[in-house]
């Protein structure tokens, strides 16, 4: 063992992982926040739907989540610019690939959250009149959030720890950042404790912030 | 209140109904009349039909043939003759004028008990959020339950769930109140508390259909009892003939003698 533990040059440095932990959030939040439209969407369209919607739907879902998401990321990056003409940045064109990605998870949570909403509860809703756009906002989904909310934690968690995968194609992230340092001093044992470090404190805060989320619905069952 | 083309007196008036899920017939041309403020209560054995029956009256379920009318107004359909579909919004403007309580309460888990009130009196019916909960407030001390409007329906018993879901109904003015085996789901000791709102609910001149399997409060709370057996309505008539022992109704007295056998 002739390593020895040097951080100084890591703290010298630190700002390019702050700055990668507060992009990696960005990324996360952006690509979720569209990601849940995307799901929410599908979902609703999902359950009320014919074969034909229920099969393209399925696809879609099946599609992503058979493919690595590297793999959708450099199609995303490079391919598309190369068949149609169109230019984005980096960090555009993984917000985009992580959106449908995400997107294509979160159907599958809300699709089996609006199923599991029990019968009654819809029954009881058209026996007091309410329209059936009514009786999506104020039964259904209320039911479905609650259902579905230990998953749903989940997959923003896994989802955060995704966007590590935008290094690969240079957008400055966290684990950008921590690659950008190794390259540079050679600590690669410091770089990569420190930055696990950072998923791993950011991840179980994000967590306890859900954790009380779900507790404070939860209460209310 | 006659409001109809159709000078018939009845409140509720269910033609020659028939209804088959797949290839299982499970009403067969029933007909059936309620007058304004009577109370009806539907007996029989499981399966024969009594609740699909209530279910085809707010039009939970559609049916094949024959024709229901509230007030006169066709429900579920434009008319009998066309049985086109009416229209979502339609469907559920005429479910507002008619309450339904459910055998397992189905209050909506995410609001309190004036909540779940409310729901129906403020995007139904209109009404501000503090008129609809002063009358949610009424209803409540109506059934007993004043201290408890802001209580979630988890934090309350079955029997008190109960009372809250036929609030919830009564709130709304319907022109007739459905009642599906609302004491079913409860242990024995909270049946009566459920029982004695419907009984002040018809004594305040609510017209009711009930399915029960409650025979003592089925003979001092209706005007008219209907047996239904097979998807058929096998009798009807006052509470003395109907449960009358010596019935000369086969189906009836076998019904009957079980039940007895095994509630007594
Ligand atoms: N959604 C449904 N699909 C298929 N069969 C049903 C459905 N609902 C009820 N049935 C059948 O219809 C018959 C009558 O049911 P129901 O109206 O619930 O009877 P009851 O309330 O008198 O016990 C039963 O044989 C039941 O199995
Ligand atoms: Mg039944």
């Amino acid at each position: 063992m002739g390593y020895t533990l040097n951080f100084n040059l890591i703290w010298r440095h630190f700002d390019k992982l702050w700055g990668g932990l507060l992009l990696s959030l960005e990324l996360a939040v952006i690509s979720i926040a569209i990601g849940i439209v995307i799901g929410l969407v599908l979902a609703v369209w999902y359950v009320s739907a014919g074969r034909v919607v229920r099969t393209i739907i399925a696809g879609y879902v099946e599609f992503i989540r058979n493919v690595p998401l590297i793999l959708l990321v450099y199609l995303v990056f490079y391919g598309v610019p190369t068949v149609i003409d169109l230019a984005y940045s980096a960090p555009t064109s993984f917000v985009v690939t992580l959106s449908v990605y995400s997107g294509a998870y979160l159907v599958e949570v809300f699709r089996s959250g609006l199923e599991a909403v029990p019968r009654g509860q819809l029954d009881a809703g058209k026996a007091i009149g309410l329209t059936p756009w009514q009786r999506l906002i104020h039964v259904r989904l209320p039911t479905m959030l609650r259902i579905t909310l230990p998953a749903l934690s989940n997959t923003f968690i896994s989802l955060f720890k995704d966007t590590s995968i935008a290094s690969v194609i240079s957008v400055p992230e966290l684990t950008y950042g921590a690659q950008w340092i190794n390259f540079n001093t050679f600590r690669i044992v410091e770089v990569y404790l420190v930055t696990t470090a950072m998923y791993l404190v950011t991840g179980y805060a994000l967590l306890f912030a859900l954790r009380l989320v779900e507790r404070r619905f939860r209460a209310a069952r | 209140m006659a409001t109809s083309s159709n000078n018939s007196p009845a409140l509720l008036a269910i033609a020659e109904v028939s209804k088959s899920f797949g290839p299982v017939a499970v009403l067969r041309s029933v007909s059936l009349q309620v007058a304004k403020g009577e109370v009806v209560t539907i007996i029989g054995p499981s399966g024969s039909g009594k609740t699909t029956l209530l279910r085809c009256v707010n039009f939970l379920e559609s049916y094949d043939s024959g024709s229901i009318r509230i007030d006169g107004k066709e429900v579920g359909y434009r008319d009998s003759e066309t049985r086109q579909r009416r229209s979502e919004r339609d469907l559920a403007a005429m479910r507002a004028e008619t309450g339904m309580v459910f055998q397992s309460f189905n209050l909506f888990p995410h609001l309190t008990a004036a909540g779940n009130i409310m729901l129906g009196l403020t995007k139904v019916r209109g009404k501000s959020n503090a008129e609809a909960r002063s009358i949610a407030e009424h209803w409540l001390g109506r059934v007993g339950l004043a201290h408890k409007a802001d209580s979630l329906p988890a934090e309350l018993s079955g029997g008190q769930q109960q009372r809250v879901g036929i609030a919830r109904a009564v709130a709304m003015e319907p022109k007739i109140l459905l009642l599906d085996e609302i004491t079913s789901a409860l242990d024995p000791e909270l049946v009566g508390e459920v029982l004695a709102v419907v009984k002040s609910l018809a004594e305040d001149g609510m017209t009711m259909v009930m399915v029960t399997h409650e025979m003592a409060f089925a003979r001092d709370a209706s005007s008219r009892i209907v047996f239904m057996a097979d998807g058929g309505i096998s009798a009807v008539g006052p509470p003395k003939e109907v449960l009358a022992a010596e019935t000369t109704n086969e189906r009836l007295r076998t019904f009957l003698a079980r039940f007895r056998a095994s509630h007594f």
